[in-house]
């Protein structure tokens, strides 16, 4: 807990991602030495909600690519495109990659089919524009923002 | 939330006070000093928010289940005039849109339903997907997605599934007009393919339950309800597609927003206004979403009946009302004395049209539409109905549910899904899920007290009860 400000933050096992608090949903938090890095595990931490991310094989990766110039959108495009592509393809992930050049990003994520024995969470329809923010400090990069579920 | 911004008009409704300099339009929060207390202080600054939009026609309101949203709050009900700049905002939507419940009566006494409550509640988990991951076994091919988004339940009923007196008894007699299947993105359609006939997660739910409590005979009678007797709610919404579409417009009228000169206070509330490109297509693409939520409801009850058909050869579960409650749509409403079209956003909110509306089917017309309050799965659900007070006051709105008091975080610290289980268990109330977290989650104590919802909802004069509902079964996603 020693980079969490605010202490209705909780943190997530690996320490680069957690949660903060809202009524109805959840406010997911990615933090990184670098922009892309806070990305990815901000979507870790969207996709520990709906199972347990270690438990997930890194069987199959899906390419994912999108230009956006504001990177507060960029953000939650990213998290929607990753939603959008585990859905359509039937899968759930768990490890991500995200590179960005001027306003074309590309990124994958690796993960597996839903089987029987995966853990199920709670699915996120969404991310949302509230609560967003990505911003940079001495210590790195944290990305947030309301996930719907 | 801190009541002393508000003034107290009566005991059931509250004004905000304009803060010096301040330019909005009004604002009205329905509700009791209990419930209001009890929100957070979110709720107040997300519809203040919504009363700076442009084109608000009357007040910005809250019903009394209100609690934080994104960009409005859910629980939140806005009208806006096109002719007058108006705005349609995809935040006032919701991801989920369309989500709603349809209630289904059927003739059986819950007394003999009651020993075969088990078989029933394992055969509704084995044959309605639910939860994240699953999938439905209808897949459709693009061409017949876009027959499913200009059709709705009449695209169901058409290919085999449900009866044609269903229709009678959905809004919009089951099919939103003015749907474009072409301003709906192919990834959104992609997303849908295996999510036909599914439940979803969350707060989503298939319940058996008992009318434990009639509140009003005569609408009770109207609605075919009775003590003791067994109903089934489906709550559920547009799954993939309409969660797509709500993210393809959040960033695509965002964007517009900047553009068209519209200064949102809060990003979420992307908006367009109405009479422009970018709100038309938007327009376009959730009336589409909304078929696609009334399609699914409508496949949702095809598969409950044949589960109940197994255990009950002569069950009928006739459909008694669906009603949807992430919507915005266009409704004629008096205001001052003359008749307007206005686009009423409904996030969370129920619509409640007072007896002798003449989109009501006949049945009801005397009583007024079914309105149903979804409670927790512990509590208990409410059917009401909608009131002539209602139009002047909310556009014929109500509560949808009893709004969550707690966040999902802090129910997880509190209750563990197994446990929760077991108690409810204890209580005779049969739960059916994957998702121990999704249990722990939806703890009947993160609600709010749906009785007092209820009736707050009743003294407001925004719907009034009829009927009380106490969950037997409950299959969760």
């Amino acid at each position: 807990m020693t980079h969490l400000a605010n202490r209705n933050e909780t943190e997530g096992p690996d320490g680069h991602y957690g949660y903060f608090e809202h009524d109805a949903d959840i406010g997911i938090i990615g933090r990184g030495a670098t922009l892309e890095a806070a990305f990815e595990k901000a979507a870790a931490a969207m996709f520990a909600v709906m199972t347990d991310l270690p438990a997930v094989r890194r069987e199959r990766t899906a390419g994912l690519e999108f230009e956006e110039a504001d990177i507060e959108l960029a953000l939650v495009r990213w998290l929607n495109l990753l939603l959008a592509t585990a859905r359509e393809q039937g899968m759930v992930f768990a490890e991500f990659r995200l590179d960005h050049d001027g306003v074309v990003w590309r990124g994958s994520a690796a993960g597996e089919t839903w089987r029987a024995d995966l853990e199920r969470g709670v699915e996120v329809k969404g991310a949302t524009l509230t609560m967003l923010s990505v911003k940079s400090s001495a210590t790195g990069w944290e990305a947030r923002c309301v996930v719907d579920v | 939330m801190d009541l002393a911004r508000l003034q107290q008009l009566n005991p059931w409704c509250w004004s905000v006070l304009l803060e010096s300099g301040e330019r909005r339009g009004e604002v009205r929060l329905y509700g009791s000093r209990e419930l209001l207390s009890a929100m957070d202080n979110k709720v107040l600054e997300q519809i203040t928010n919504v009363a700076r939009l442009p084109g608000l026609v009357g007040c910005a309101m809250t019903m009394p289940d209100a609690h934080w949203g994104y960009g409005f709050p859910i629980g939140g009900v806005a009208a806006f005039d096109p002719e007058r700049g108006g705005i349609i905002s995809a935040g006032g939507v919701g991801f989920d849109i369309s989500c709603g419940i349809r209630c289904l009566r059927s003739e059986l006494p819950w007394q003999e339903v009651a020993p075969r409550a088990r078989p029933l509640a394992d055969s509704l988990f084995r044959d309605i997907p639910a939860g994240v991951g699953e999938e439905g076994d209808i897949k459709l091919a693009p061409s017949e997605l876009d027959s499913v988004l200009e059709g709705g339940a009449r695209w169901a009923v058409q290919n085999g599934y449900g009866a044609l007196e269903d229709l009678e008894f959905i809004e919009e007699r089951g099919c939103m007009a003015d749907a474009v299947p072409a301003d709906v993105s192919p990834l959104a359609k992609k997303r849908q393919r295996g999510e036909m006939g599914t439940l979803g997660s969350g707060n989503h739910y298939l319940e058996v339950q008992v009318v434990d409590r009639i509140h009003d005979g005569v609408a009770a009678a109207a609605f075919g309800i009775r003590e003791g007797q067994t109903v089934v709610s489906i709550h559920c919404g547009s799954r993939g597609l309409g969660h797509q579409v709500g993210t393809d417009y959040l960033v695509s009228l965002a964007k517009a927003a900047g553009r068209l000169g519209i200064e949102l206070p809060d990003r979420e509330l992307a908006c367009a206004p109405i009479l422009s490109d970018e709100g038309q297509q938007y327009i376009g693409a959730m009336n589409a979403a909304m078929n696609c939520a009334l399609a699914n409801r409508q496949i949702l009850t095809h598969l409950t009946r044949r589960v109940f058909h197994h255990f009950f050869p002569d069950a009928q579960l006739a459909t008694l009302f669906d009603v949807s409650h992430n919507t915005c749509k266009a409704e004629r409403h008096v205001v001052d004395g003359r008749e307007r079209l206005l686009y009423v956003h409904r996030k969370g909110a129920t619509r409640a049209f007072g007896p002798g509306h003449p989109t009501l089917p006949p049945r009801y017309r005397d009583v007024g539409q079914p309105v149903i309050i979804g409670g927790s799965m512990g509590t208990g659900s409410y059917i009401l109905c909608g009131t002539r007070e209602s139009e002047e006051r909310a556009y014929s709105s109500a509560s949808h549910g009893a709004g969550r008091a707690m966040s999902r975080h802090q129910a997880l610290k509190q209750w563990r899904g197994r446990q929760l289980i077991d108690e409810l268990a204890g209580q005779g109330i049969l739960i059916r899920t994957r998702s121990m977290r999704g249990a722990a989650e939806e703890a009947p104590g993160a609600y709010k007290d749906v009785d007092l919802v209820a009736e707050a909802t009743e003294q407001a004069g925004l719907a009034r009860r009829v009927a009380f509902l106490r969950p037997k079964v409950c299959v969760k996603g």
